[in-house]
Parts: C-alpha cells; structure tokens; sequence
C-alpha cells in the first residue's frame, strides 16, 4: 500500500480517518435537526392553533419573553440567585462529602457506628423534609440551600467511602512499607487514586444539587428560577414557567460541560507526561 | 551474630471463629550480604514472616533483631518489594520512584543524584516520564526496585516479586533483580514457592512446613557449571550440576510435608 508521504498515514489508515470523521458528522447533524424539527413543530403547532400557545408558549414566545426579561433585569436576578444557590450546595456537598468520607475511612469504629444512619438517610426522600427546614430555619435560601445539600451529601459519603475503602489494600501496604504513615496512605494513595470517583460524583451532584435547588426554591423562595415557575403557573404566565425550564436546560447543559472540561484536562494531564 | 537474627518467633491469626497458629518456634540467621530464599506450601505463613521481619505486623512472642536491635527500631533500613509492582498508575516513573523519599522528607540533590544513577543502570532513563501503563511488565519491577533501592535499605525482603511476570519475563526479570542487589551488596530474604527460582537465586534455603509454619529444613546452595565456573546469574544457576539435586531434595521436603 502506498503510504501518504506528507504525513506518513497509509490510505487505509486516511480512510478509517475520514470514516471517523463522517459518522461524527452524521450524529452532530441529526442532533441538529431533530432540535431544529421539535422547534418548528412546537412553533408551527402553535400558529395553527393545534396547541394553544397561552399553554404549551412557542419558541417565538420564549425567545420574547428571554428578551424583555433581560431587559428588565428579572432573567439575571432570577437565573443568577438559582446559579449562586446551586453553586453554594455543590461546593458544601463536595467539602462535606470528602471530610466525612476521609473520617469513616481513618476510623473504621466511627464508620461501622455511622453505616447504617447513613443509609437510611440516603434512602429517605428528601423532598419530605424540605417542609421542616422551612420551619426550622424560615423561607429564606438557607433553607434552600439545606434542602439541596440534603439531597445529595448522604450518598456523597457512602459513594466516597466506598470508593475509599475499595482502594487495593496493597497500594496503601505499600505506603507503609515505605515507612509511611496513615496521612501518607490517605494524600499519596486515596485521595489521588480517587479522583476519576470524584469527577464522576460531581457530574450527579451537580444535577442533583439543581433538584434541590428547584424544590427547595418551590416551597420557600422569594426569587429564582424555582419560585418564577411557581409563581408563573399560579398567575397563568406560562410563558415564564417553560421559559425558566428552559433556562434550566441551559444551565444543566453548561455547568455539565464545565465538569466535563474538569474531567478532560485530569486525564489529559496524565496522557501529557510523555 | 548475623546481620538479622530472628528467634523464637510466634505468630497467630485471630478470626471470630477462634485462633490460627501461623508461625512456631521460627530461627534465622542471616548474615551481611547473603541471598535467602524461604519456599514453603501456599498458607505456610511466608508473606506473615515477612510482614513481622519488615515491622508490619507485631510479633506475639520471640524476637526479631538486625544488628542487635529490634526490627520495631530500625523500620526505614528495610526495603519490601511484593508481588507486585503497585507503581501509582497516576504519578510518573520518576514520581513513583520518589514516593519513598517524598513520605520520609529526603529529597534532596544526593537522593536525586542516585535515583538519576539507578535510572541510567537500569535503562529506564528515557522512561523516567512515562507513565506506568506504558511500560513493561519488566520495566515496572525494576522501577519498583529503584523505588525500594533509594531508600538505601540495609536488608531487602522479597514477597514473591516475580510471581505476577510471565515466565520469560520472570527468568529475565530474576537476572535483572538479582544482578541489581548483588552489585549493590544487599543482604535479601526472598520468599517463593517456586522451588527452581529459590534454588537459581539464593545462597540458602530454608523449606517452612504447612501451617502452622515452621522450619523443616535448611539447605546451603553451592553450584558449579558444567564447566567449572561459578553462575553469575540465576539463569546461568538453571543449568549447574548440582541443580537438578537441590530441587529433587526440596520437592521431597514438600512432599513429605503434603502426605502428613
């Protein structure tokens, strides 16, 4: 086979390429369209009077109603209280979740006494005590933000515990072979060897803590994303409610991508030591 | 007195279910720069031996002393290699190597100096930056073995470090390995239950018995090649003439111990 001399690639190899880069293609334009094809049957739906607009809104209605919002200043006010209080749960859910995690893995008595708490816990539904955080603590984003760390920290700590103490005992034997003490096993060898678990728990935690967000927002705010759906539907201004669920895509597509971009430069830095 | 003097040595294993006898009235003598290799069935308490000798485990009666002080004292003199390698997928070749000296605060240019020795004696300078996945199984016990050797340990202990190669690499792997500490005059303990590798790389042999473990027989392993030379590398030791006589007499050992 005759070999491309300008960059050394064999033919089959440029045609396993290209094939690459078709398929890759194929499935961006079809992402494409079907967005595209939902849009125009929503929009068009709605002209012909087959849904009723004042219901079900339309992308034209939206795309308005985004605009007088950030005219008014309404959409940065509401969408930037959802995005603070999101950020402020994921971060406390992060911090606790690998503080507690560490704790039950240096002492296996705590983590045996705290097991079983820990699963109920996690299992409870959470949206149930959103009410008496309300009482406890009043309708402010306190609540909002307990609510949202509520939902997702107990499994935080099982997840991470888990992940901890299935770490090979051998990598941490090692350590102590070395001479190493526990500190060491836990900075040279469990926290660095987990963080692929890590990554991956930020990706459900983000979601989550958004859930926990919206529903504490449902039952206690006075602003947010989660409160203008509530208030739009009370006051029959659905235009403002799927314009906030949309908005809500976006920003669950955005902070999904930012860890995601985490996630790539972590291995990518292990792929550039060569 | 030897280098490492262990006596007496008693250990158990403790379930729920009630206790283990794993090691019984165990004595060893090895003396400065010796090869011992201790080959015994599965579950004869070898790699417990080893953890006692290394003061990862307490013993629970006897002693265990190098140079006349107990093991608990003198910790960081002993190097432990296991079966295997347990490089840091995440951390370079060169961060690897440095683990043992990052934990016990002795990077310094002499340390880095020797490592850049070892690296350039071992052929993996140019893979000083590699992560580990992309070496071999080979490469990865060597690394593992600088890991061990910059630590300037004074007694090295071997839990069956070859045993996860496969065969062409192990008997290539054992010459390295073995190469590498004779030059650098370690005293080793190695245990196996490979009877050919403990009779190619020692200098004595001590067969341990099913649990509870103990000493069944010592063995001096003195061989001559065909033509009158002395091995220098457990490859050359494979086809010595007194080779095929250890082994027959250290598989007997075991059998004997099997039909108990």
């Amino acid at each position: 086979m005759k070999a491309d001399k300008s960059n050394g690639m064999s033919a089959a190899q440029t045609e396993y390429l290209k094939r690459c880069v078709r398929q890759k293609r194929i499935v961006r334009m079809w992402q494409w369209l079907l967005l595209l094809l939902f849009l125009f049957l929503w929009e068009g739906g709605a002209r012909l009077g087959i849904i009723n607009a004042f219901v079900f809104s339309s992308p034209v209605r939206i795309v308005k109603t985004i605009v007088s919002m950030s005219k008014d200043g309404m959409l940065w006010y509401h969408t930037g209280i959802t995005l603070l209080e999101t950020f402020a749960s994921f971060f406390l859910i992060l911090f606790l979740g690998i503080g507690c995690a560490v704790l039950l893995w240096w002492n296996e008595t705590l983590s045996k006494v705290f097991e079983p708490y820990l699963v109920v816990l996690n299992s409870l539904p959470k949206s149930a005590l959103a009410p008496v955080f309300i009482v406890w603590l009043g309708a402010n984003m306190k609540t909002i933000i307990v609510a949202a760390v509520s939902v997702a920290v107990f499994g935080s700590i099982l997840t991470l515990y888990h992940s901890f103490s299935e770490m090979e005992a051998d990598k941490v034997m090692l350590i102590y072979t070395l001479g190493g003490t526990k500190k060491d096993a836990l900075s040279k060898v469990i926290l660095p060897g987990n963080i692929p678990t890590l990554i991956s728990l930020m990706k459900v935690n983000l979601g989550l803590s958004l859930v926990g967000v919206i529903i504490g927002e449902f039952l206690a705010a006075k602003a947010g994303l989660g409160y203008l759906i509530i208030y739009g539907s009370q006051v029959f201004k659905l235009d403002w409610v799927i314009t906030s669920i949309v908005l809500l895509c976006l920003i669950s597509a955005l902070l999904y991508q930012g860890i995601s971009r985490i996630e790539r430069r972590n291995t990518r830095s292990e792929h550039a030591s060569h | 007195m030897g280098f490492l003097t262990i006596s007496r040595l008693e250990y158990s294993y403790h379930t729920m279910n009630g206790e283990t006898k794993a090691l019984s009235d165990i004595n060893i003598e090895v003396e400065k720069g010796e090869f011992l290799a201790i080959v015994g069935p599965s579950g004869c308490g070898k790699s417990t031996l080893l953890h006692l000798i290394a003061g990862l485990l307490p013993s629970e009666g006897g002693s265990i002393e190098i140079e006349g002080k107990p093991v608990s004292e003198s910790r960081r003199s002993i190097g432990y290699m296991l079966q295997r390698d347990h490089l840091l997928e995440w951390r370079t070749t060169y961060e690897n190597i440095l683990l043992g000296l990052e934990i016990n605060h002795m990077i310094n240019e002499k340390s880095k100096a020797r490592i850049d020795e070892l690296l350039a004696a071992y052929g993996l300078s140019a893979f000083k930056d590699v992560l580990p996945r992309e070496l071999s199984g080979g490469m990865r016990q060597r690394a593992a073995l600088i890991r061990t050797l910059v630590m300037e340990p004074e007694l090295l202990l071997l839990d069956e470090p070859f045993s996860a190669l496969d065969y062409q690499t192990r008997l290539k792997v054992a010459d390295d390995i073995c190469g590498i500490l004779r030059k650098e005059g370690k005293t080793a303990v190695l245990i196996t239950h490979d009877i050919s590798e403990a009779v190619s790389i020692a200098d004595r042999v001590i067969v341990l018995t099913k649990r509870p473990g103990k000493i069944k027989k010592e063995l001096e392993i003195c061989l001559t090649l065909p033509d009158g030379r002395k091995p220098e590398t457990p490859f050359e030791a494979r086809s010595a003439v007194e080779f095929g006589r250890y082994y027959n007499k250290i598989w007997k050992e075991l059998m004997d111990d099997e039909g108990r």
